[in-house]
């Protein structure tokens, strides 16, 4: 069932009838260089587009690896390609600061209970970098396995 | 002659101006002073037709929210003496996002209707008799939602959030926190009631969690806490609708 304040908070803004004319400022389109907290916010954002582009390169690394040896080969060398060099080091320096930045505001979203008590932020940022670290340590293992 | 700092102050007049526009005011400097305690000095002494909203000076009545510097600001608690040292006037303007109706007092009916439209208020299913006693809580089932009712309705958290901004039919922060207040409130029975205004674009899948709510927060509500731990609720509700109907009420 939908409530009537629910249909009406769609349709429209309102406000009181008393005053007839008052100054609404304009959000300029650039709002978010307004400040360091709001240019983050947009970076954290546009690394989504990075992380995209990192999950197109590995499923093109996997249909690389399937199509055997020759195929596998011409992958690396499109991957030597400056271009891609430079595209990647940046998607590196963005899919890090996605994680770092989704850390940092995951005690926000997650409110943990423990015996009563809620736990505190530091703990919930900690498990998450612990969790990165020790699946990069598998990772590494593999890699220097071979 | 004692040491003063300048204001630049936003006026507005609806009946002269068609923008409004930087005055300037010199006021003295005191350490003990608040820009609130600036804004009376220039009302009382320099300039009477300086309008400005305030109440109790002591960050309770949530009157005072200005930008301050273009940060959202309660001005009874932002001292003079922590812009002294820069060497630009202290600028004063209206909370942002919000409609100016005259120098800093801005319109404040869209956030009155937002708030009343997320019942904040505990809704029983079935009210108890007074003879039967009071809603029994426990300290710890008051904990869960003690910090989301330190909200003093300042709207700092508005003029803190460019989705409000962007898109002014957001329900916003502060209206939603409130409703987390109750929703997780031992005694409330209201939850499925909010779900409708709280669940649809306008409510939490507007808001892209871009966290400043929280930190301009004066009373530490963490509006943004609110927000993405009730878009974990309602996607589990949802989730839950298409897989087991039956267990709806």
């Amino acid at each position: 069932m939908k409530t009537r304040e629910a249909r009406d908070t769609r349709q429209t803004v309102r406000y009181t009838e008393y005053h007839p004319r008052w100054y609404r400022a304009h959000v300029s389109t650039w709002w978010w260089l307004a400040g360091w907290p709001y240019l983050k916010f947009i970076l954290r954002e546009m690394s989504s587009v990075f992380v995209a582009w990192f999950v197109v390169v590995l499923l093109l690394q996997i249909r690389a690896l399937s199509r055997g040896p020759e195929a596998y080969a011409a992958f690396e060398l499109w991957l030597q390609n400056p271009l891609i060099v430079l595209l990647n080091l940046i998607t590196q320096f963005f899919v890090i600061f996605h994680a770092v930045t989704w850390f940092n505001v995951a005690p926000r979203a997650m409110a943990i209970r423990f015996r009563g008590k809620r736990v505190p932020d530091p703990w919930i940022v900690g498990v998450n970098y612990v969790a990165w670290a020790a699946i990069s340590l598998v990772v590494v293992w593999f890699l220097v396995r071979s | 002659m004692a040491e003063t700092i300048s204001l630049e102050v936003l006026r507005y007049s609806p009946e002269r101006d068609s923008d409004p526009s930087f005055q300037c005011y010199e006021v003295p400097l005191r350490k003990d002073w608040v820009v609130l305690d600036a804004l009376n000095y220039i009302k009382d002494e320099v300039d009477g037709s300086l309008t400005f909203r305030w109440s109790c000076r002591m960050g309770i009545c949530g009157s005072c929210g200005m930008m301050v510097n273009g940060e959202p600001k309660l001005t009874c608690a932002t001292f003079l003496s922590s812009y002294a040292r820069e060497k630009r006037p202290v600028r004063v303007q209206p909370l942002r996002y919000f409609p100016v109706i005259r120098d800093l007092v801005v319109e404040i009916t869209d956030f009155m209707n937002k708030l009343q439209a997320v019942k904040p208020w505990l809704i029983r299913d079935q009210e108890k008799s007074p003879s039967e006693g009071e809603y029994i809580q426990t300290p710890e089932q008051l904990d869960r939602y003690k910090q989301f009712s330190m909200c003093i309705n300042c709207m700092l958290c508005y003029a803190a959030c460019p989705v409000y901004g962007l898109d002014p039919l957001f329900i916003g922060p502060a209206a939603i926190a409130l409703a987390q207040r109750y929703n997780m409130d031992s005694r409330d029975e209201g939850a499925h009631e909010r779900m409708d205004v709280l669940a649809q674009h306008e409510g939490i899948w507007a808001c892209t969690f871009v966290g400043e709510c929280t930190k301009v927060c004066p009373k530490h509500v963490d509006p943004a806490g609110a927000i993405q731990q009730y878009k974990l609720t309602a996607a589990i509700e949802r989730f839950k609708s298409f897989l087991m109907p039956w267990a709806l009420k």
